[in-house]
C-alpha cells in the first residue's frame, strides 16, 4: 500500500494538477522528500505498469500516468538533487545504428524512469561510439533497440565491443526479432519482451 | 479531385477485377479477371556491408530461383515480384539496384523459358527520416532517393512503390497516446502534403524511364497502429479509425499519377479500389510470416494480387520459407481463381464468405468490409482538399462504428466502447474543419527537434 493513497491515485488517474498540489503540500509539511518518490510515487508507476501488463490499460493510460507523475517529479527532483538523494540507477537506452524504430524504446525509457532509474535516450541509429559515451559518463545500464532482423545483428558488435574494453556496463537487449537465445548468444546480460518487463530486467542487471 | 467513386455497386466491387486494370510491357494483366501471387522475400537476420555482399546477393538469387521453380511447378499464370530494400539498400543506391537488376534478368528468363508472364515491383524506402528532424525536400538522403526512382527503369523495374513516411515522425506519438487529433494533423496535413510532393518526382520519373507507378501504403501509419492495438497497447477502435484516415493521404499517390497496383500493406487499398477503379495489392493471412493481423481473409475480398508481404530465407521443414510462401499464395489464387471461373455468383460468394470470416470479429476488419467501404468512400470524397478529406474520413469511419456496435455488427471489446466516446468528442472539439485551423492548432505544440513543418511547406 502506498503512504499517501490520495497521491498514488491521483498519479494512477493521471490527475496532474491533483498530483503537483498533494506533492507541493507533503513538501510544505516537511516530509522526506525521498520518500514521497519511493513510498507513494514509484509505487504507483508501478502499479499502472502492472495493469498494463494484465490487459486492464492501454498505453495512452500509462501515458497520461506518466505526465501526472512528472508533474510531481518536477517539483520532487530539484529537492531530491540538494539532499543528496540518489537515483536507483543510471540508464542508457538508445535503437541500434540502421534502426529507426522508436516507439518500444520511448515506452521502456518511459517505464524504467518511472521506476525510479534516470534515464538517457539516445535516439534512434545509434552507432557503437554513441553507447560507449554513454558508459564513460557513467550508466550503468545500457539497452538496446532493435526492429529490423538486419538491425539486430549490430546488437552484437555493440556487446562485443564494450565487453572487449572489459566495461562493467550491463547490457539489456529488446525489440520485435529479439529473443532470449539472442541475448544469451550475443552475450548480452538480459532481454526483455515488453516495457513492463524491461524494468524488472534492469531491476535484476543491477542487482547482479 | 476524384469526385465521384468508381466502383459504386457491390456486385462490381470483387477480387481480380477493376474498372482501371493495368498491363505491363511484358503482358502480365493486373485486374481483368484473375487474382496471382506477388511474392516478397528479404534476407535472414544478417549484417549488410561491402565484406558481406556476396553473401546477400547469393541469398537474392536462391530465393528468386526458388520462387520461380515453385511457381512454375505450381502453374502460377502470373507471377509479381517485390523487391523491398532494406535501408541500407537505398541509402547505397548501387546496392538496391544491383538486387533489383538481378531479380529483373531472373524473371525475364523465367517468362521466355517458362511462358510465365512476371513482373518486378521495385520498392525503395523512405530514408529521409535518416535525418532528424526528417528533411524531406532536399539533401543527400532525399538526392539518394530521387537517384534510385530515376534508375528503377534501366534495373528492370516494371512498377514502382514506395512506403513514404511523411508525417511520421508526429504520428508515432500520436498513436502511442491515442490522439485522434494528433493523428488527423500527421496525416492529414503532413502526409498529404509530403504524398502530393513526392508522388509528383515519382511519376515524373516512371514516365521519363518506362515505369508503372504504382502507389504507396501508409504502413507506417496505419500498420503501426493495427500492431500496437494486436499487443494491447492502443484500442482497436482506434487503429479502425486510423486505418480509414489513411485513405485520403494514400489516395494522393493515384491523383498524381499512379495508376496501381497499390502497395501490398496498404489496407487502406481496398478504399484506393473503390474511389479510384485501380488495382490492388493485399496480404492477410498468409503474410502471417511477416506480421498477425486480425484481417486475415477479409482482405482478400477485393484483392487483385495477393502477397505475403514479405518473408525471411531461413530453412523450412519443406524448403526455405520464400518457396514456402510462394506455395501458399498460389494456392490462396487457385482458390479465388475456380470460384470466379465458375461464375461471377461464385465469385462473390467467396468474397462474402472472407468478409464474414473477419468482419463480425474486430472493428479493424469491419471498417475493411466492402458495404462499409463503399459507404465511407462516397463520403470521402465529398471533400475539397485533402486535409478535408481526412477529417470525412474519420468522422464517417466513427459513424460506422458506432452503428455497427449497436446493431452488433462487429464485436466491441466493452472496455473499448469509452474510446468510441472519447474519439466523437475529439472530432467535435477538437478536430477544426479548415487545413489552416488545424495548422494553427497544432502548430505551436510541435517538436521542432522531432519535426519541421518547413519541410512540408508550412511556414513557422
Amino acid at each position: 500500500m502506498a503512504k499517501n493513497e490520495e497521491l498514488f491515485n491521483a498519479i494512477m488517474k493521471g490527475k496532474r494538477k491533483d498530483v503537483a498540489a498533494l506533492v507541493q503540500a507533503e513538501i510544505d509539511a516537511g516530509a522526506n522528500v525521498g520518500s514521497i518518490l519511493m513510498e507513494s510515487m514509484i509505487p504507483a508507476m508501478r502499479e499502472i505498469g502492472a495493469r498494463f501488463s494484465r490487459n486492464e490499460v492501454y498505453v495512452p493510460e500509462m501515458l497520461i500516468a506518466a505526465r501526472a507523475m512528472q508533474a510531481g517529479l518536477d517539483l520532487v527532483d530539484p529537492l531530491l538533487s540538494k539532499s543528496g538523494h540518489e537515483p536507483l540507477g543510471k540508464v542508457a537506452i538508445g535503437t541500434v545504428k540502421g534502426d529507426l524504430h522508436d516507439i518500444g524504446k520511448n515506452l521502456v525509457a518511459m517505464m524504467v524512469k518511472g521506476a525510479g532509474y534516470e534515464v538517457i535516450d539516445l535516439g534512434v541509429d545509434c552507432d557503437v561510439a554513441k553507447y560507449e559515451e554513454a558508459v564513460n559518463n557513467g550508466v550503468q545500464v545500457i539497452m538496446l533497440s532493435a526492429l529490423l532482423t538486419t538491425t539486430m545483428p549490430y546488437m552484437k558488435e555493440v556487446v562485443s565491443h564494450l565487453k572487449a574494453k572489459g566495461s562493467k556496463v550491463k547490457i539489456l537487449i529488446g525489440g520485435a526479432p529479439v529473443t532470449q537465445e539472442y541475448a544469451d548468444e550475443i552475450g548480452a546480460d538480459g532481454y526483455s519482451s515488453d516495457a513492463n518487463q524491461a524494468v524488472a530486467s534492469v531491476e535484476k542487471a543491477l542487482a547482479k | 479531385m476524384i469526385k465521384t467513386i468508381a466502383i459504386g455497386s457491390l456486385n462490381n466491387f470483387v477480387y481480380g477485377r477493376c474498372p482501371k486494370p493495368v498491363k505491363t510491357k511484358r503482358g502480365l494483366e493486373i485486374g481483368t479477371g484473375i487474382v496471382f501471387p506477388e511474392v516478397n522475400f528479404t534476407l535472414p537476420a544478417m549484417n549488410i556491408n561491402a565484406q558481406t555482399w556476396p553473401q546477400v546477393i547469393a541469398h537474392y538469387t536462391e530465393m528468386i530461383d526458388d520462387v520461380i521453380h515453385r511457381s512454375v511447378e505450381l502453374e502460377v499464370p502470373q507471377l509479381q515480384i517485390e523487391f523491398e530494400t532494406l535501408p541500407d539498400m537505398t541509402l547505397n543506391p548501387a546496392w538496391g539496384l544491383e538486387i533489383n537488376r538481378l531479380l529483373a534478368d531472373k524473371l525475364i528468363a523465367a517468362q521466355a523459358k517458362h511462358g510465365i508472364k512476371t513482373a518486378l515491383r521495385f520498392t525503395p524506402n523512405d530514408i529521409r527520416e535518416f535525418s532528424r528532424p526528417p528533411i524531406m525536400r532536399s539533401g543527400i538522403h532525399w538526392e539518394h532517393m530521387l537517384e534510385v526512382f530515376n534508375k528503377a527503369g534501366e534495373a528492370g523495374a516494371d512498377f514502382l512503390s514506395i512506403e513514404s513516411t511523411g508525417g511520421k515522425e508526429l504520428n508515432d506519438e500520436a498513436l502511442i497516446n491515442a490522439d485522434l487529433p494528433g493523428v488527423v494533423f500527421a496525416l492529414g496535413v503532413l502526409g498529404c502534403r509530403d504524398m502530393a510532393f513526392l508522388w509528383k518526382h515519382m511519376v515524373a520519373a516512371c514516365k521519363k524511364n518506362g515505369v508503372i507507378p504504382a502507389g504507396d501504403s501508409a504502413c507506417g501509419f496505419g500498420n503501426t497502429a493495427m500492431v500496437l492495438a494486436d499487443k494491447k497497447m492502443i484500442p482497436k477502435v482506434f487503429a479502425a479509425v486510423v486505418r480509414v484516415a489513411t485513405v485520403p493521404r494514400t489516395l494522393i499517390a493515384v491523383e498524381q499519377g499512379a495508376v496501381g497496383p497499390c502497395k501490398d500493406c496498404a489496407y487502406e487499398g481496398v478504399y484506393i479500389k473503390a474511389i479510384t477503379g485501380t488495382p490492388i495489392a493485399l496480404e492477410g493471412k498468409s503474410a502471417a510470416c511477416a506480421h498477425l493481423s486480425p484481417i486475415g481473409n477479409i482482405a482478400a475480398a477485393v484483392c487483385d494480387c495477393w502477397s505475403n508481404e514479405s518473408v525471411q530465407n531461413v530453412q523450412l521443414l519443406s524448403g526455405k520459407a520464400p518457396m514456402v510462401s510462394a506455395e501458399q499464395l498460389a494456392y490462396d489464387c487457385r482458390l479465388m481463381n475456380v470460384a470466379a471461373r465458375r461464375s461471377p455468383e461464385d465469385a462473390l460468394r467467396l468474397r462474402d464468405w472472407l468478409v464474414e470470416s473477419d468482419a463480425p470479429l474486430d472493428p479493424q476488419a469491419y471498417v475493411l468490409h466492402p458495404e462499409v467501404v463503399l459507404r465511407i468512400s462516397k463520403k470521402i470524397v465529398q471533400g475539397e482538399t485533402a486535409y478535408d478529406r481526412t477529417r470525412i474520413a474519420v468522422q464517417a469511419a466513427l459513424e460506422e462504428l458506432r452503428k455497427g456496435a449497436d446493431d452488433k455488427s462487429y464485436r466491441l471489446d466493452p472496455r473499448e466502447e469509452s474510446w468510441l466516446d472519447m474519439m466523437e468528442m475529439a472530432i467535435e472539439d477538437d478536430i477544426p474543419e479548415t487545413e489552416e485551423a488545424m495548422i494553427a492548432q497544432m502548430a505551436p505544440h510541435v517538436d521542432k527537434s522531432k519535426c519541421s513543418l518547413a519541410e512540408y511547406g508550412i511556414e513557422a
